[in-house]
């Protein structure tokens, strides 16, 4: 009888342990040179498919694609991978998930393959370039954090894109006045709060801070750039720059963004790949060309290149050095992935893709204007920083996000958020 | 419970179970134990790390606001559970059939999956596309105050368990012998009466069945929270269980994380072991003495 009463609650408890324990079992390479790619859905589905479908109608395959969600995916490779029945290919996002899989020789060396590392921009090759070796290719489209904005919201209170953080701020005080939430903003997945605090480090004190940053330099967050960005932060929600509850709003379940097609918020500071999903949610939005982009302003005073760029270079290709198929999965990243069969599967999804001399391509497409805006950043940052929660050791990251989001709340001030964060780096 | 015999069932009965219990709940925690003294990320293999896991868990102020909310959580659901599925739960206990089929709609959320009602219900209270979204005094912060996030968490979990707690009371109920009602009426005590006298004494065992469920539920509990809210605003709602799975498998600190695992099961272990000892459980006799 005892034993029957605890036994609800120790499941729960056996059921999470047992996943600490041991991991899913992944798909088995044969070694035949049939490949399993792992990849996560959304608007690239099109691409992945007909790329695999290239390699097994030459080679003579049955490869696999197998397709996540985003949420967990990151979960699904550090187990999978660390339990041994690996995918052949995976994407991941470069920074130092990746890294602590290189350090374990977990994955394969990309950079001695020959053909592979020309053809991409060289500014999306390091968040996967760990002691001069090459670990992972880009696989998608470039992904910068832009300011989108509802032109009609704008044009109605005569209203231009904002050059400087005080423009935005006077942008913000005249949107509070008549009523529409400047910034929507989706706090209760944390990141996006991140791109704020990213871009304003980078406009007030430039890519060297963030070096210091990412490189755990002792008490690099306690830079006067920290100080004077978090500041800027503690003014715009001062204004009531984001909209009521934006803790509990979600940017993955669509909502921040349907605050910003819907006419409630003015503008949203977002990935690149958002574009495709405002597309795909509001087509007449876009059509209309009701929506408008812009790049993150500066800041008077401020040391940072204008040109920097903050976000997600791209997601990444790597090939596990436990896959019994090494050769063939090079053969794929080689003969499929960014090609130019690949690269127009891309152009024809609305993508940037990451390769050089496009340019003309892009300005020809349907969606040249938002296209050839994306690749013109990219190729002209001085500086591109994975994003940190990505860049930074997981332990790290996770706090970051946590304090990051205390801030946000008015928990906590600019100097606690730098001495919370010195800690957790030391 | 007096219909069960106090003997012990046989070894050869129990066997199935114990092997059961030994591979998917003994040996896990054993792991868990084992690796809550190592340093590990989940690649490659663990490292013993000796005691620094469970010295930092001394001074790890978000293990402690965890720790606190938990227990919040625990009282809260303890408090708005018991009292509604006691009352819910002797209500359609009654022969009648109306309330058979008020049970049957009562009993619906017992049925769906604790990821369906948690994303019900974050976009029902979602402040800009939710019910509520069009003001009124019931368009508050529901998931997004740092108070109110963690009084919705306790309202949804109650929500989803109050059913089955209904069900064990009703059940109970049903078992009270009719005569004890009649010779109350007899002695002319009235409803209200014959529930204080009669009905809650008569449901003492189940009271206790049921808190323990309740509270060692509540304090293992993950899904609801971690859908409804990821233990946000902040760190609002990040509860034990929650702060377990993400410091494992958010920030790849299984060792820590088995450290936190352990602190949980040994509270849990502990409430239900100090509930069966101080409510007098092991030594309560028969609640029907005297019942011919």
């Amino acid at each position: 009888m005892r034993v029957h009463r605890y036994l609800r609650g120790l499941l729960a408890l056996a059921t999470a342990s047992v996943l600490a324990a041991c991991g899913t079992s992944g798909p088995s390479a044969s070694g035949t040179g049939d490949i399993t790619v792992w990849a996560i859905t959304g608007g690239y589905n099109a691409v992945f498919q007909n790329s695999l479908q290239a390699y097994d109608t030459k080679h003579g395959k049955h490869s696999q694609l197998q397709l996540f969600q985003s949420d967990t995916y990151k979960q699904k490779i550090q187990v999978t991978l660390g339990s041994g029945n690996p995918p052949d290919v995976f994407e991941n996002w470069g920074g130092s998930g990746l890294s602590s899989l290189a350090q374990q020789n977990l994955v394969v060396d990309l950079s001695t393959t020959p053909g592979l590392k020309d053809r991409y921009l060289p500014s999306l090759l390091g968040s996967a370039t760990f002691g001069g070796k090459l670990y992972g290719v880009p696989m998608n489209g470039i992904s910068p954090g832009v300011i989108f904005y509802n032109k009609k919201i704008f044009a109605q209170n005569n209203l231009t894109p904002p050059k400087t953080f005080d423009d935005l701020l006077a942008l913000v005080r005249t949107l509070k006045g008549k009523g529409v939430t400047p910034f929507a903003l989706g706090g209760a997945q944390r990141w996006p709060q991140l791109m704020f605090e990213e871009y304003l480090i980078d406009r007030v004190g430039g890519d060297q801070v963030i070096d210091n940053i990412l490189n755990r330099v002792p008490g690099a967050w306690s830079d006067p750039a920290v100080l004077r960005a978090n500041q800027l932060i503690t003014q715009l929600l001062g204004e009531g720059a984001f909209e009521d509850g934006f803790s509990s709003v979600s940017y993955d379940t669509g909502q921040s963004t349907a605050l910003l097609y819907t006419g409630k918020a003015g503008m949203q500071l977002m990935g690149a790949w958002d574009y495709a999903s405002i597309k795909k949610a509001a087509p007449d939005f876009v059509q209309n060309g009701d929506l408008g982009w812009f790049p993150f302003p500066t800041v008077a005073g401020g040391g940072g290149d204008p040109s920097n760029l903050e976000g997600n270079p791209a997601n990444y290709y790597s090939v596990s050095a436990k896959s019994k198929s090494v050769p063939d999965a090079l053969a794929f990243l080689q003969e499929n992935v960014m090609t130019p069969t690949y690269i127009n599967d891309m152009l024809s999804a609305g993508r940037t893709p990451p390769v050089p001399g496009i340019r003309d391509q892009l300005a020809s497409r349907p969606d040249a204007p938002w296209n050839t805006f994306v690749y013109d950043l990219a190729q002209n940052a001085h500086h591109y920083a994975l994003s940190w929660d990505q860049a930074l050791p997981p332990g790290q990251a996770d706090t970051m996000l946590t304090e990051l989001s205390k801030l946000f709340l008015g928990q906590s001030t600019p100097q606690q958020f730098s001495a919370a964060m010195d800690k957790a780096a030391a | 419970m007096t219909l069960i015999s106090r003997k012990a069932p046989s070894t050869v009965l129990l066997t199935p179970v114990l092997l059961l219990f030994g591979a998917f709940a003994l040996l896990p925690m054993l792991g868990v134990v084992v690796l809550s003294f190592t340093k590990w990320d989940g690649l490659g293999s663990p490292v013993f790390a000796g005691l620094a896991n469970w010295t930092r868990i001394g001074h790890d102020d978000l293990l402690l606001n965890a720790v606190l909310l938990s227990v919040l959580v625990m009282i809260g659901s303890w408090l708005f559970q018991t009292p509604v599925s006691l009352l819910l739960g002797v209500f359609v206990a009654g022969a009648q059939r109306y309330r058979s089929a008020m049970a049957a709609t009562f009993f619906l959320p017992m049925l769906l999956s604790s990821v369906a009602i948690s994303i019900m219900w974050r976009d029902m209270l979602d402040p800009n596309f939710g019910l509520f979204a069009g003001g009124g005094p019931l368009n508050q912060q529901w998931l997004g105050g740092q108070t109110l996030s963690l009084i919705t968490v306790v309202f949804v979990l109650s929500w989803q368990y109050i059913p089955f707690h209904v069900l064990i009371y009703q059940a109970a109920t049903r078992q009270i012998p009719k005569s004890m009602y009649e010779s109350a009426v007899l002695d002319g005590a009235g409803r209200a009466k014959q529930f204080w006298h009669i009905t809650l004494p008569q449901l003492r065992h189940t009271m206790v069945t049921s808190t323990t469920l309740i509270l060692v539920g509540t304090l293992t509990s993950f899904d609801i929270v971690f859908v409804l809210t990821g233990g946000g605003p902040g760190t609002a709602t990040r509860i034990l269980p929650l702060h377990m799975y993400l410091t494992g498998f958010s920030q790849y600190d299984m060792g820590y994380a088995s450290a936190i695992a352990v602190v949980l099961l040994v509270s849990g272990l502990v409430i239900s072991t100090a509930l069966v000892r101080f409510s007098g459980f092991g030594s309560m006799e028969s609640t029907q003495e005297g019942v011919a």
